[in-house]
């Protein structure tokens, strides 16, 4: 009988190969970055003003280390975040029907309008030191990582097949053992591939976290977002430059020694088995597993991760799942129902008590407008975005070998945040009389219009053979293609795609409808500006109120066109 | 209750709650014992509810009413001893073939080295020698079944229990890990005392059983019992065999006596706007009347006969039979199917005949038919919505009941032309488009 031994038990030949010695320098690496990273966070305040952000480009491998570090403790609680409410929300259906609501709400909230109200929060928890910045830095890096993975966790958990389920439970698994073992294993592909694109979208909101002012006070943490933002007020394109540059090769080495290897070991828990798709590899995984010192260091973690994952909790009382008697069902519905209103009517009074001490009906009308106008450019942008991706996606995606070599640009452009371009734009805007209203607005959509593109892309390239076969046979060429097979087929991917990005460019109009260069201050009319001068005067009251009516808009707009439109082209174009 | 009894089920009753907040019977007065050393069968059509049964076995979900006792004690969760095979493998793609199986040992938490022991053992004894570290994708499906099967009787389980665990093979494949199992039941190498398969292959089971429970469906009730004292290994092609197997299917098809309703003539199927229509296309029922019309039948065939001709499983014939039946192309008794007259006609007729003759059998004797026939002919514009046809079914049977009833209703109403369907806008309608 042939053993399969869990380490390997190779010749002992060489005691280091060269794979240990790369291994090696790789994880002390990361063990110095994190404890250089670290070191100075727990700091005065006033230790941050004696030694400012510079624009020396010697600093900027500090400042990348920095925003790295916020990004990826950020990810990590966004992971617990994940496990937390996204599991409670698939196995308890009273929480449930109060969960999953929020967390579509709390997708629609603009975070950049929210990161001042957190900052004074997390100010106030730790008066008078860095601690406090950094945490409501990371804390708004973390609202724009967390809400898409915990949904695709929640519908991944929600979609286990039910012999799994069935099988863990009549080998009689712990409830804890079952959740690593069946829950997150299956989850975890889509929740990789989810932590991606998280990590891209969060660059756009680092700039903004690590330069925040609210009324007067003006915090400034060291990254290389503030370093972004101080080279926009001392216009310096040169240090723009650099900043771009630090941030392409930030992103390629996250890619490289973290999502690749994740992507790559992820591969085993896929649970639709296609033939013919070459695994996805990474050369950090190779090393990883070749090297025996590795294997050695890792042992006792995988051993302890082992005994953690058996251990027998309490007995747990086996409680069958038995359906609560219908009288019982009510009382414990009523008594849900009490709770969720009770909460409920607490919410609305203090909303109630903070809006009305110094809002009038005119604001919300004025609001209102605003929001209309930000509506409008938002509409001519994904339209503008979707006529000229979308022919773009399907030409790419139908050409496997280009799609290969687009994704990884596209991805990089994804995270590219806007404020970068301000310099360009602002100069263009002013040097040519150009109005703002008009020619600010691309900024918003700078970011967001991947989503359209990867979609599209995706959905292209899922077409059967066959069918591009059946195509080319009837010689269905032209419009005729498009009209009947390219854009049916790609429709239910373009539409997730164009929700991500209208919801995305929502987001984004607090950054790219009020734009500086130096001195040069250009305003567009539309409730993205409104947030972002609220802000800046500090005016807690607008801020909560330019935010409600922004989430409502958002909201609106999934309820009573996204969602439908989606419904429709699953029903109808879904192939397969 | 006797010593060697390991299982005990007394008047066990299952409902699941309906859309309209009503109750669907699903299982009814179900009694059955298993005995040290038996394999007990459950034989029944789709819907008769043995998978549920199964279910409640394993403690997976508990009864309604009723109880199920496993050696003295009632199951209400999920117990130790009793362990499952499933029809869809349910392994663990992302854990290999020595994970899967050690699975249900880790749980139970032994020793490492007991777990390992252990595991090897039960992969040793099922034939997986060498796979210890392949994943279930690179395995074929009768590997992944062994996989199955080694991680059920590695716990050591009193019972085993089996949800058609032959049903996702190939013949060949399903063959020869039905004879490998009853090899080591018969030497006594399996860990087990007894064993209940649930099945709707009728010689699976008479192959395999000591006794098969014959169950109806809607509700799923057990309606005769047979013991099966062919000595093993069984010979397919022994007449003892052969008669066993005629005898389940003329129990099966054998009508059950329904009191007689208004507008449906003596002898005919009751079938009522409640009766759940089978997915079945017209292509596949046309299919079965030419080839019960053609030689060397000539109109009048053994069921058992041309279901193997046909490579049908009773699961898959059963409801081919019903429909035209149903419809009164075919008659049925005592295990042969015979064809009526105008299911002669409709085979000799043409295209547009048939579609006639079609016609006419479909809303005379589906009564949902006629029904959504007649509600559009009284609507001033014809046209009704799939809803109103639908919350109408779900009073009476579960949503995806009434989600296949009125597809297949559906289905049959456009090739008889009696009635059009969009999707799009999920409406009936008596136009068809010009």
């Amino acid at each position: 009988m042939r053993l399969n031994v869990p380490i390997s038990v190779g010749g002992w030949g060489r005691f280091l190969s060269r794979w240990d010695v790369l291994a090696v320098l790789l994880i002390l690496g990361l063990l110095v970055f994190l404890a250089e990273a670290s070191r100075h966070l727990l700091q005065p305040l006033a230790e941050l003003q004696k030694r400012p952000v510079s624009l020396d480009p010697a600093n900027l491998p500090e400042y990348a280390a920095r925003t790295t570090l916020r990004m990826l403790i950020a990810m990590t609680l966004s992971l617990l975040f994940t496990f937390t409410y996204a599991t409670l929300a698939a196995k308890n259906k009273y929480a449930e029907r109060l969960l999953v609501p929020l967390l579509d709400i709390l997708q629609s909230v603009p975070i950049l309008g929210f990161i001042s109200i957190t900052v004074v929060f997390f100010m106030a928890l730790a008066p008078g030191r860095v601690l406090g910045a950094e945490f409501a830095a990371i804390f708004a890096i973390f609202t724009s990582q967390a809400w898409n993975m915990a949904f695709s966790f929640y519908q991944s958990l929600r979609t286990v097949p039910a012999e799994l389920l069935e099988a863990s439970r009549n080998f009689r698994l712990s409830p804890w053992m079952s959740f690593w073992r069946v829950d997150v294993s299956f989850a975890m592909p889509q929740l990789i591939w989810n932590m991606m694109l998280s990590m891209s979208g969060s660059w756009f909101f680092v700039v903004a976290s690590e330069a925040i002012s609210v009324g007067n006070t003006t915090i400034t943490l060291p990254g290389v977002g503030s370093y972004i933002a101080l080279a926009i007020t001392q216009r310096d394109l040169t240090a723009v430059g650099y900043a771009i540059f630090t941030m392409a090769i930030v992103i390629l080495i996250y890619d490289q020694i973290l999502f690749r290897p994740l992507v790559a070991w992820a591969d085993r828990f896929r649970f639709e088995q296609e033939p013919g798709v070459p695994p996805p590899r990474s050369w950090m995984l190779d090393v990883l597993r070749r090297s025996r010192l590795v294997d050695r260091l890792t042992l006792p973690f995988a051993k302890l991760w082992r005994r953690l994952l058996l251990a027998r909790w309490p007995e747990h009382a086996e409680a069958a799942e038995r359906a609560p008697r219908p009288r019982q069902h009510a009382w414990i519905t009523l008594q849900w129902a009490a709770v969720v209103t009770a909460l409920a009517a607490v919410a609305l009074w203090q909303v109630a008590h903070f809006v009305t001490a110094d809002i009038a009906l005119a604001d919300v009308t004025a609001a209102l407008l605003l929001g209309l106008a930000t509506l409008s450019r938002i509409v001519v942008l994904i339209a503008l975005a979707s006529v000229i991706w979308v022919p773009i996606g399907v030409w790419v995606g139908t050409r496997p070998h280009v799609a290969n070599l687009v994704q990884p640009i596209a991805q990089f452009l994804a995270a590219f945040p806007a404020n970068l371009l301000f310099p360009i734009v602002v100069s263009a805007i002013v040097a040519l009389r150009l109005d703002p209203n008009i020619w600010l607005s691309p900024l918003m959509i700078l970011g967001t219009q991947w989503y359209i593109l990867f979609n599209v892309v995706a959905g292209a390239a899922a077409i059967p053979a066959e069918l591009r076969a059946a195509a080319i046979n009837f010689r269905v060429r032209g419009w005729l293609w498009w009209r009947r097979i390219a854009l049916p087929a790609v429709l239910p991917y373009y539409v997730t795609g164009a929700i991500t990005a209208s919801g995305g460019s929502w987001n984004a109009s607090i950054v790219a409808e009020v734009a500086s260069w130096g001195d040069e201050h250009l305003r567009a009319y539309g409730l993205g500006a409104y947030i972002a001068e609220q802000t800046d005067a500090g005016d807690f009251h607008h801020i909560v109120l330019g935010i409600a009516v922004m989430s409502f808009f958002v909201v609106l707009i999934n309820r009573i066109f996204w969602r439908p439109l989606y419904l429709y082209a699953e029903r109808k174009f879904r192939l397969g | 209750m006797s010593a060697s009894m390991l299982l005990d089920i007394h008047a066990l009753r299952q409902t699941f709650p309906r859309a309209d907040g009503g109750e669907l019977l699903v299982l009814d007065g179900i009694e059955l014992q298993l005995g040290q050393g038996q394999i007990v069968g459950l034989l029944g059509r789709t819907g008769s509810g043995k998978s549920t049964l199964l279910r409640s076995i394993a403690g997976l979900m508990p009864p309604s009413a009723g109880t199920v006792t496993y050696l003295g004690q009632p199951v209400v969760a999920p117990a130790p001893g009793i362990a499952m095979v499933f029809q869809g493998f349910a392994l663990f793609p992302w854990l290999t073939v020595l994970e899967n199986v050690q699975l249900g040992l880790e749980a139970l938490g032994l020793p490492d080295a007991e777990i390992r022991k252990r595991a090897l053992a039960a992969i040793d004894l099922i034939g997986l020698d060498g796979y210890e570290s392949a994943y279930p994708r690179e395995l074929s499906g009768g590997m992944r079944q062994r996989v199955g099967f080694a991680r059920a009787l590695v716990v050591h389980p009193n019972i085993l229990l089996m949800d058609e665990p032959f049903s996702a093979l190939d013949v060949l494949t399903a063959e020869t890990l039905r004879t490998d199992f009853l090899e080591l039941w018969g030497d006594g190498k399996l860990p087990i005392k007894g064993v209940i398969l649930v099945t709707h292959n009728i010689e699976e089971a008479v192959l395999m059983c000591d006794r098969i429970l014959l169950f109806s469906s809607n509700p799923g009730r057990i309606i005769r019992e047979i013991g099966v004292d062919l000595k093993r290994p069984r010979n397919r092609l022994d007449p003892r065999f052969r008669d066993l197997v005629e005898e389940i299917y003329v129990a099966m098809t054998a009508r059950r006596p329904v009191p007689p309703k208004a507008g449906i003539s003596a002898g005919a199927v009751a079938t009522s706007i409640d009766t759940i229509l089978p997915r079945i296309s017209a292509n596949l029922l046309s299919g079965f009347i030419e080839t019960l019309a053609a030689e060397p039948y000539s109109g009048k065939a053994d069921l058992p006969v041309i279901a193997e001709l046909l490579h049908m499983e009773a699961d898959d014939l059963f409801p081919v039979s019903d429909a035209l039946q149903m419809l009164h192309l075919v008659e049925i008794e005592g295990g042969d199917i015979k064809i009526t007259d105008t299911g002669k006609q409709f085979v000799e007729a043409g295209t547009d005949d048939r579609k006639k003759i079609f016609q006419r059998q479909l809303l005379s004797y589906v009564p949902l038919a006629a029904h959504i026939r007649r509600v559009l002919q009284e609507r001033a514009n014809h046209v009704a919505p799939k809803s109103r046809f639908f919350d109408e079914l779900e009073d009476h049977m579960s949503t995806e009941d009434a989600e296949v009833t009125l597809r297949s209703v559906t289905a049959w109403g456009r090739y008889a032309e009696a009635f059009a369907y969009d999707d799009d806008s999920q409406t009936f309608s008596l136009e068809n488009p010009t």
